[in-house]
């Protein structure tokens, strides 16, 4: 009964937001397939548009909410450039992973 | 009340202001649009059409220069760039450094047996992305600007098939991705704390309300994201892991790029951030740029006098170039006028035309190697190739600081600005780690001028405008670094920031 009665406030979608995006800055760092890594840095940037648009409530203004379109547009154009990319390397090496890219070093 | 609720003034726009962006706009869509379209264009074609591009954009930039003087910076499109003379001298500084790019590209491509427009509009389309940066008084379109440099500098880095450059741009797509993230979480941060993403209303809100228990957390906490997220961008250590990697990957020409339009974005984005949107928070920032400078300057030297590739040992270098940098970046941090940006903006268009000829050189040696640039490739090669080699040696001994040349003048720039306010010790640790870093440069020198290979080596072809970028960036190098005053007076003005 009590649980009920209590309403999320902008702060619960902030700590939400941190959280998912430390879950994806840490599964950056201990993945080591391309492609998953490429999901963790989405994870991260949603994870920031969720700040954005609890912020944006918050204050009652709409830069956070505009700032939330252009994130959207960048995260797109991350997917062509970054499964590109991703791509054209497995393709040569298929189940390449982090540890095999490793020709340069020094 | 609704009605009156949904009503929107569009803003003025300012096209004159914005001309050099749409000049280069324009010549990427050309040479997309048209190059697509047409059958092969004549060897060069596509190059020279970015040569020209850049040039109007340029010109555009030169022609403004007066209106400040006469009218003062101003903010334009309704606050979202910034129209100041820091603006228009990184316009400048970016499109001499994509003409020359441009210069170097047209023979690499021809040898490589790639002559095609793509590369071409990638590089007016990664300018554009750095002058939206230099020019940004709103979060929001600065992160636009950084991710449009950054996407078209990670399919740069890639573009060519070998695994080398595959694995650069795979490299700088995941850490570049990574420091964007964080940079954005930290102008989310920054909004959470004072309610606007315009820079302008940023540094604005810490003027009219007072704060008696410190700045918010929240402030901080984004500032310490944003200065992450930069320091990736200008490859400060502890965030420098990526640049050997995709500097010794990346095609020469890429390379030259990078370190050129890349960390002068880059940096221009910092000065935006640090100097223009928190400067009440010049006390929290600097200590943090105070020691991301000297660990630059001191790991940057260190491992560059260890690396036995000529591309990586650059890499390292620009690394502790970005120190130097960086210490002109600590000095605009002190409070009152000094020349710190003065120096940072000089040093900026300095070093990039003197990394574009070094890379050119580079290039030249690669060529009849098959790709290989270790140190071995350059044995001999004043026998080979004496012009050249002397060229190498210009850019190597102005990257050292030695006097009469542009290395020099800028290193003399940051450190002075330094001690004028009063930071001695980041100047000694400056002034000792270049004395590091010229053990590398003269190992170069050794390599070429002394080292005598026993075999016979085929000489280096010298392909005519690799020479012309080459004969350039030596000219300017010698001449500017002996007559400086021009670029120190028009740099002197562009501390004058648009609010």
């Amino acid at each position: 009964m009590l649980l009920a009665a209590v309403e999320p406030t902008a702060t619960w979608y902030l700590v939400l937001a941190a959280l998912v995006f430390a879950i994806g800055s840490v599964g950056l760092m201990v993945r080591r397939n391309p492609l998953v890594m490429f999901m963790c840095i989405e994870l991260m940037l949603n994870a920031v548009n969720l700040t954005f648009v609890a912020l944006a409530t918050r204050f009652g203004n709409i830069d956070g909410q505009t700032a939330v379109f252009f994130v959207m547009v960048v995260a797109a154009a991350e997917v062509v450039v970054g499964l590109g990319i991703i791509i054209s390397v497995l393709r040569r090496r298929p189940g390449a992973t982090a540890d095999d890219l490793a020709e340069l070093k020094g | 009340m609704l009605a009156q609720d949904t009503f929107f003034t569009a803003p003025d726009i300012e096209w004159w202001h914005l001309s050099p962006i749409l000049a280069l706009v324009g010549g990427a869509l050309f040479l997309l649009l048209v190059g697509a379209l047409t059958p092969r264009w004549p060897r060069g074609l596509y190059g020279i059409v970015t040569i020209v591009t850049a040039a109007t954009a340029g010109v555009f930039a030169v022609l403004q220069w007066s209106d400040i003087d006469d009218n003062g910076p101003a903010t334009i499109v309704d606050g979202a760039l910034a129209f100041d003379h820091l603006t228009l001298f990184l316009t400048i500084t970016i499109c001499v450094a994509v003409a020359l790019v441009a210069l170097l590209t047209i023979d690499e491509l021809a040898i490589a047996g790639k002559d095609a427009p793509e590369m071409y509009a990638m590089f007016l389309v990664a300018a554009t992305g750095g002058v939206v940066m230099s020019s940004a008084n709103d979060m929001i379109v600065l992160f636009l600007g950084l991710e449009t440099l950054s996407l078209a500098l990670y399919v740069l880095a890639a573009s060519y098939r070998t695994p080398e450059s595959q694995e650069a741009g795979i490299k700088y797509f995941v850490l570049g991705g990574f420091a964007s993230a964080v940079f954005l979480y930290g102008i989310a941060l920054v909004y959470g704390g004072t309610q606007s993403t315009n820079i302008s209303e940023i540094a604005a809100s810490f003027t009219t309300t007072v704060s008696l228990d410190g700045d918010s957390p929240l402030v901080l906490a984004g500032l310490a994201l944003l200065l992450v997220g930069l320091a990736f961008k200008v490859a400060a250590v502890p965030f420098h892991v990526w640049s050997p990697d995709v500097y010794q990957g990346a095609p020469n020409q890429v390379t030259a790029f990078m370190a050129s339009v890349g960390k002068a974005a880059a940096f221009a984005a910092m000065l935006r951030v640090l100097l223009v949107a928190l400067p009440f928070q010049r006390d929290d920032w600097r200590p943090v740029i105070w020691v991301l400078a000297v660990l630059s300057l001191v790991i940057g030297s260190l491992l560059a006098a260890v690396q036995s590739d000529v591309k990586r040992m650059l890499a390292y270098s620009s690394v502790s170039h970005a120190g130097f940098i960086l210490v002109g970046v600590e000095a605009a941090g002190h409070a009152g006028p000094n020349d710190g940006t003065a120096s940072v903006v000089a040093y900026l268009l300095f070093y990039s035309v003197l990394t574009i000829g070094s890379f050119a050189v580079v290039a030249v040696v690669a060529h009849s190697n098959g790709g290989d640039t270790s140190l071995t490739a350059f044995n001999g090669l004043a026998r080979r190739r004496p012009a050249i080699t002397l060229a190498l040696t210009v850019f190597l001994l102005a990257q050292a600081g030695v006097p009469f040349t542009t290395g020099f003048v800028a290193k003399f720039g940051v450190i002075q600005a330094a001690v004028d306010v009063n930071s001695y010790a980041i100047g000694i640790i400056a002034m000792l780690s270049a004395v590091i870093a010229a053990f590398m440069y003269l190992r170069i020198m050794v390599s070429a001028w002394l080292t005598v290979e026993e075999t016979e080596v085929a000489k280096e072809q010298a392909p005519i405008s690799t020479v012309l970028a080459i004969g350039i960036a030596a000219i300017f190098t010698v001449v500017v670094g002996i007559y400086p005053e021009w670029v120190l007076d028009t740099a002197e003005s562009v501390a004058v920031f648009a609010r």
